[in-house]
């Protein structure tokens, strides 16, 4: 009690005479010039507005003006059974009515007025964190909902970066699995380099009672999120979120930024887009940048911001390279580049030809020795057409012909091949693809195209048509050169 | 206290121990441990009768024809938000969204509690009612059984429908209670006195003492997420509070008549 007592008479003494200077001294080596940008003086705080709000793939646009205001967002939390992939629903649990959550961007040291709003027909109370607010629980205490009623507080955007948002209310992790995150974006107050294109894309983990691509309506599955093995795991909420039609969409020339997120709950990511290099990537969605990256890792609650110049045209491929995630679990997203393709920087497939080691027709014959000479007749025609199918042809449809079951035609006894002469010699020329009747078998693969000479062809036919049953006819260069200029 | 139990239970006419009226279900007391508490510390429940269905909307809409205070447009704001039997159509009047033998939601703790007073039962406590809901149709603690929590998380990630079931079509529990699970939250007397807060991340570093349960803030079960999802949904309310799924059902204690808070 005495000492209290001290405390108190002494206090207002120790204020003004001790104290306050100290203060002031501290508060002037703390705003020298020489500190990093999130601390040094920024202009007064302005004016207000409502902040523009929008739906991955969307990005707001870019702010411009030069001062920190009052900014007003408003989200809604909803409940909502939507596809997360064909003829597969699932009860996502939204910011704002899709995953991820409503993409938000202010500017450093702007303060932000955040009112959450539960919808009346949601199960569950609800909250956000926001990663870019400094203060306990990053407003989730501060925002604590129930169904039907709304929530406010106000934060000030110390640091400027790109911040994971998600709900934190128990069980937190069925929250965030349920698709509980977005993103939101504190421009630093110098503002951000100006590009063509800007977009939204969070990748997130989902835990199904069914296996992946089990039709209905899929239930959230606890022993597979505690596990960490997801049956999805999916850009923006669905799989095929950003392929066909809702593929991303830049020109040749232009610069894109990407804004891509990390819901988690539980997996990393090792983002990457192939066929592309980026230029610039702001590890983490902090400040400083690496160049020419390749595959950058994004943390579970955590950012990326990725920045490259679209060089050439065509379709670019977002994955996370834990590549099995991309090709059996729906990680996959599109960027289509339209525009004219610079051939230097990229020249596509110039020639696909059938690369055999020991021979075969693409070789080339040495200038120094002669072409064999045309076989005179028949006999000799089977003889070098043999020679002509043990290099190129024995390997699928087998040296005896028989082909291999469900994956190669059988030559032996072959309704196809006797059918039509004319076709076995367009197949022989220009290769075949799809589906064919053989024997009453179905097979469906691709012979490709062999760059037989007209000789070689009719040789290897007459042989095919002399043994094993066939109708024995004779294929001559002449009828292999017409099949061949009626093609043309 | 006796006599006065006597008096009222005579005044009433109303069953004294042992008898249990034919709306309601026994259940046997017992020790078991909260989702939030320590293994070390079970708690206590006594023996209690609870109301085998949810309140309907017939039931309270008889309430408020004979307490005019507790109709939609004139009850205070202090003791029901916006949200009160915003459902129905009118103040006296059900409508499409308010099946007669449908749980009664968007009511407030407050008008709960009047409604219970009114026919001498009370609200459970959460021990009670988290006691009775571990039930299934075959086990009184079907708590640790997998199915039975996967069933009931289930529904707890789907959201409300428009027009709730019939009370009549919902699963019977072992003590012939019927949905407990599966159709609507229920108030407790005590909705207030748990431990999560906002930031759910917080609550095992949280000091103890702050909570007047007393308990401790660790989950005993972190894996029982249908339990969390009850406690965090209690907590995120206020008395006034409504919500499109939230309703109730009475309580009494099996050996005095009298409601008790």
């Amino acid at each position: 009690m005495p000492t209290n007592v001290m405390k108190r008479t002494l206090l207002p003494l120790l204020l003004t005479t001790l104290v306050l200077p100290q203060i002031a001294r501290a508060q002037s080596t703390i705003t020298a010039p020489s500190t990093p940008s999130a601390e040094a003086e920024d202009v007064p705080l302005k004016g207000e507005e409502v902040a523009i709000l929008t739906d991955a793939p969307n990005v707001p646009p870019p702010i411009t003006r030069k001062h920190p205001t009052n900014v007003k967002v408003e989200i809604e939390v909803t409940e909502v059974v939507k596809r997360m992939a064909d003829g597969v629903d699932y009860t996502f649990w939204t910011f704002g009515g899709s995953v991820p959550g409503k993409f938000i961007r202010v500017r450093q040291n702007d303060v932000v007025d955040f009112t959450l709003k539960n919808h009346p027909t949601s199960k569950m109370p609800h909250n956000i964190d926001l990663h870019a607010v400094t203060g306990p629980g990053g407003g989730a205490k501060a925002t604590f909902t129930a169904p039907g009623h709304q929530t406010n507080f106000s934060f000030k955007a110390l640091n400027p970066g790109l911040f994971i948002y998600h709900c934190a209310t128990a069980p937190v992790g069925m929250h965030i699995a349920n698709g509980m995150y977005g993103l939101i974006l504190v421009e630093p107050k110098e503002g951000m380099a100006k590009v063509d294109k800007e977009f939204y894309v969070v990748q997130g983990d989902f835990y199904t009672t069914g296996k992946y691509g089990e039709a209905g309506l899929q239930g959230f599955n606890m022993e597979k999120a505690i596990a960490e093995n997801p049956d999805y795991v999916v850009f923006n909420g669905a799989v095929g979120s950003l392929t066909g039609e809702k593929a991303l969409k830049a020109s040749v020339g232009e610069t894109v930024r990407l804004f891509v997120g990390n819901g988690g709950p539980n997996l990393v990511s090792s983002f990457h887009v192939i066929g592309e290099i980026f230029d610039r990537v702001y590890q983490e969605g902090g400040s400083r940048y690496n160049e020419n990256v390749q595959t950058t890792l994004v943390p579970a609650g955590g950012s990326t911001i990725c920045e490259f110049k679209l060089d050439t045209k065509g379709d670019f491929i977002l994955v996370d390279h834990s590549i099995f995630r991309a090709f059996n679990k729906g990680a996959l997203g599109i960027l289509n580049a339209d525009g004219e393709g610079d051939l230097l920087v990229f020249s596509g497939q110039k020639k696909d030809e059938v690369y055999l080691p020991e021979g075969g027709a693409i070789q080339t014959i040495p200038s120094n020795t002669k072409a064999a000479p045309p076989a005179a007749n028949k006999e000799e025609r089977i003889l070098a057409g043999l020679n002509v199918y043990g290099r190129n042809c024995a390997a699928c449809h087998m040296p005896t012909g028989t082909g291999v079951p469900g994956a190669f035609p059988p030559l032996v006894k072959s309704d196809y091949l006797n059918a039509d002469v004319d076709r076995s010699i367009g197949a022989v020329l220009h290769g075949l693809q799809g589906e064919v009747t053989v024997n009453g078998n179905k097979f469906n693969s691709i012979m490709p195209t062999l760059g037989l000479n007209d000789e070689d062809v009719a040789n290897v036919l007459t042989y095919v048509y002399s043994v094993w049953d066939n109708s024995g006819v004779e294929v001559k260069p002449e009828q292999v050169a017409k099949v061949r200029a009626a093609k043309k | 206290m006796k006599i006065q139990a006597l008096l009222l239970s005579l005044l009433t006419g109303l069953t004294l121990a042992g008898e249990i009226p034919a709306d309601m279900a026994r259940v046997e007391g017992g020790e078991y441990v909260p989702m939030f508490g320590e293994i070390s510390k079970p708690r206590k429940v006594e023996t209690f009768l609870i109301d085998r269905r949810p309140v309907t909307n017939a039931e309270f809409l008889a309430f408020v024809r004979e307490h005019p205070k507790w109709q939609r447009s004139n009850v205070g704001k202090l003791f029901a938000d916006q949200g009160y039997l915003s459902h129905w159509a009118g103040d006296l009047e059900l409508g499409e969204n308010a099946p007669p033998n449908a749980a009664v939601v968007r009511v407030s703790w407050f008008a709960v509690r009047a409604y219970l007073k009114n026919i001498n039962k009370r609200l459970p406590r959460e021990d009670e009612w988290e006691f009775a809901a571990r039930a299934d149709a075959t086990q009184a603690d079907a708590s640790k059984d997998p199915v039975f929590l996967a069933r009931i998380l289930k529904w707890y990630g789907q959201p409300s429908p428009v027009r709730l079931p019939d009370v009549d079509t919902l699963l019977v529990d072992i003590h012939g209670v019927v949905g407990l699970h599966g159709n609507v939250w229920e108030w407790v007397v005590d909705f207030n006195n748990q431990m999560v807060t906002g930031a759910a991340r917080s609550d095992s570093t949280l000091d103890r003492a702050l909570f007047c349960a007393g308990g401790a803030v660790n989950a005993t079960d972190a894996a029982n997420y249908a339990a969390f999802m009850r406690y965090a949904f209690r907590s995120s309310l206020e008395g006034n509070y409504t919500t499109t799924n939230l309703g109730f059902r009475g309580a009494r204690d099996a050996e005095l008549t009298e409601p008790t808070p």
